[in-house]
């Protein structure tokens, strides 16, 4: 009785010091998880929430400053800029998840395939990948949005989501790579396991943070993008709010009404700190160096 | 060397096939709604639009050789002419922030990788940080309504920019602001990446061995440390020149000066798609021939990567 008591402490024991302790994620990090989230919220309910029309146009009030009755003030006709704002991050939001999705949902497949695989295939599909790559995928994106009229939110997501592909295929190929010499693959495939399930369970599984973070940076990548493409005059049409646009649009009042371009631009830089952030500490957290990516 | 010829020659179909996403005829697009058929048939015979699509790039190509890169139906300027006006303003640009960028990320990182998670360490970290996460585009806009304003440095208009062959004074003055913005956002990159690999060098057994002979810290830096620890820094500035382009791109078009952004921009506006079309060549050539010069420096740098 005693000794058995014994071994499960013993067991207990050996277990606890097996299991590498556990990082903390700190306080700031769920601060950043919780900014996007709020982000997200106001994006998909903005129509529900009790926010002023962000296309009404308020004459008694043009560049109004911050205020209770409109909390980040007015623009040179009178809408309300918090509105716009929250709006706004809806173009954003929905640009960098459109193309993200083309980006991972065509090239993260094909580059776990190449790596599985190897051979003739992975060879012929890198080389092209590679010749992509090697394209400056911002100057192709504004080429092919300047000519590919009339523009549209749907375009913008295609095209950046298609010049993602490469860059989503070189970072998957490379951490399937590394992970499908490790023994565990070896391991499935003695026990006889399908090419499908070694892909699906054993490989995906241990990519996972690498594909998350490098996730993470695209979206930064993408919002950005999307506030460029603003500037030349390639993302939504105005009046619709975007954050990009909404920069662009306060540049010619910039000394009458500096709130115009002060908050949509901190909107956009936390929005982009957070994602940097949370991908920085969940990489050192799986511990994927930087390189990697 | 194929490799370069191969992505060359994808970027000229590409560059080629962009005036077919046009939605309609090309020629009545370029030329706006009011065309005549008389001269939408002599664009049509110029860019050989009449014929089928495979000689057409031949057509098209041919004339690209030969520096024709078609004229302008706005200003009725050829737009290799334009396309070389506004070039030097951009390399100008881009080669002063790369100076200033590695002028400065190079000691500070020094400086940072001497004790790694000290004071100075994190404050650097935390700043580089946040600086990462402003877009040149919103740099710019903060730097003009809180500094270029407050000092009087000139930040926008036409007449602001003074061409380098007339007074260079007043030309560094005209061009400091836009170099100054694409300097910090490559001086960040620049920073985390020559940091974190000379972290590593200083580690390795032959920086030891150099203390151990009582070498200076300075002379261990720069002497021992940097070389090793710069081909990622290299690599990842050849990579940043295209981004660079176009945040130079916006930041010119915000200043006003006519390099090839202001131009493109202007293009995109009025939609002078034959600007457009030269300027998205010329440019993805010169960043891939850059990208190309930058792997080259880095097998000199590291002739350890070229024999593996």
């Amino acid at each position: 009785m005693s000794s058995s008591l014994y071994v499960n402490e013993a067991v207990e024991e050996a277990v606890q010091h097996a299991r590498p302790e556990r990082k903390k994620l700190g306080v700031l990090f769920w601060i950043c998880v919780g900014w996007l989230a709020l982000n997200l919220f106001g994006a998909i309910f903005a129509n529900v929430l009790p926010l002023p029309n962000p296309l009404f146009q308020n004459y008694a009030a043009i560049n109004a400053g911050p205020s209770l009755h409109h909390l980040l003030g007015t623009d040179d006709l009178g809408r309300d800029i918090f509105a716009r704002i929250v709006y706004g991050s809806r173009v954003s939001i929905e640009v960098s998840l459109g193309s993200m999705l083309i980006g991972f949902g065509i090239g993260a497949p094909l580059g776990m395939l190449a790596a599985y695989r190897r051979g003739k295939f992975d060879a012929i599909l890198s080389a092209i990948m590679y010749c992509f790559l090697a394209f400056p995928a911002i100057i192709a994106t504004i080429a092919v949005l300047s000519f590919w009229t009339p523009r549209s939110l749907f375009k913008i997501i295609v095209v950046v989501g298609v010049a993602s592909i490469p860059l989503v295929y070189r970072v998957i190929r490379s951490a399937t790579l590394s992970c499908s010499t490790k023994d565990y693959v070896l391991a499935a495939k003695v026990q006889g396991a399908s090419d499908g399930r070694i892909l699906m369970k054993e490989l995906l599984p241990n990519i996972a943070p690498i594909g998350v973070s490098f996730l993470l940076i695209g979206i930064a990548t993408v919002v950005t993008l999307e506030g460029a493409l603003a500037f030349l005059g390639l993302s939504v049409s105005p009046p619709t709010p975007s954050w990009g646009n909404m920069i662009n649009e306060s540049l010619a009042i910039l000394q009458q009404n500096p709130w115009l371009a002060i908050f949509p631009s901190a909107a956009m830089c936390l929005f982009l700190l957070c994602l940097n952030f949370i991908g920085d500490r969940l990489r050192s957290h799986f511990e994927v160096s930087e390189v990697k990516l | 060397m194929i490799l370069l010829v191969a992505i060359v020659f994808i970027i000229s179909v590409g560059a080629f096939y962009l005036i077919h996403l046009l939605p309609g005829d090309p020629a009545v697009v370029i030329l706006g709604t009011g065309a005549s058929p008389a001269n939408a048939a002599k664009l049509n015979a110029q860019l050989g639009l009449n014929k089928p699509i495979i000689e057409q790039y031949f057509v098209w190509i041919r004339n690209v050789l030969h520096g024709n890169l078609g004229t302008s139906f706005i200003s009725q300027t050829t737009v290799w002419s334009t396309i070389k006006s506004a070039f030097p303003i951009d390399f100008e640009i881009i080669v002063l922030s790369q100076i200033l960028a590695f002028a400065t990320a190079i000691p500070i990182a020094m400086r940072s990788a001497r004790k790694p998670d000290g004071p100075l360490d994190r404050l650097l970290g935390a700043g580089s940080f946040t600086l990462l996460s402003v877009p040149s585009f919103v740099l710019i806009v903060l730097l003009v309504l809180f500094v270029a304003i407050k000092l009087g440095v000139p930040h926008t208009g036409v007449s602001s920019y003074v061409a380098l062959g007339t007074d260079w004074i007043t030309n560094l003055e005209s061009l400091a602001l836009p170099a100054f913005t694409l300097g910090i956002g490559s001086f960040v990159v620049y920073y985390r990446v020559l940091r974190s690999d000379l972290i590593a060098t200083l580690q390795e057994e032959f920086i030891t061995m150099a203390r151990s002979k009582g070498i200076g810290q300075r002379r261990i830096m720069w002497r021992h440390a940097l070389r090793p620890s710069s081909v990622s820094l290299l690599g990842t500035a050849g990579v940043n020149i295209g981004g660079l382009l176009a945040g130079g791109f916006i930041v010119e078009y915000l200043l006003s000066i006519p390099g090839l952004g202001y131009m493109l921009i202007q293009s995109i506006g009025t939609s002078d798609y034959l600007v457009v079309q030269g300027i998205v060549l010329v440019v993805s050539v010169t960043v891939i021939l850059i990208n190309f010069g930058f792997d080259l420096l880095v097998n000199i740098i590291d002739p350890r990567i070229s024999r593996e």
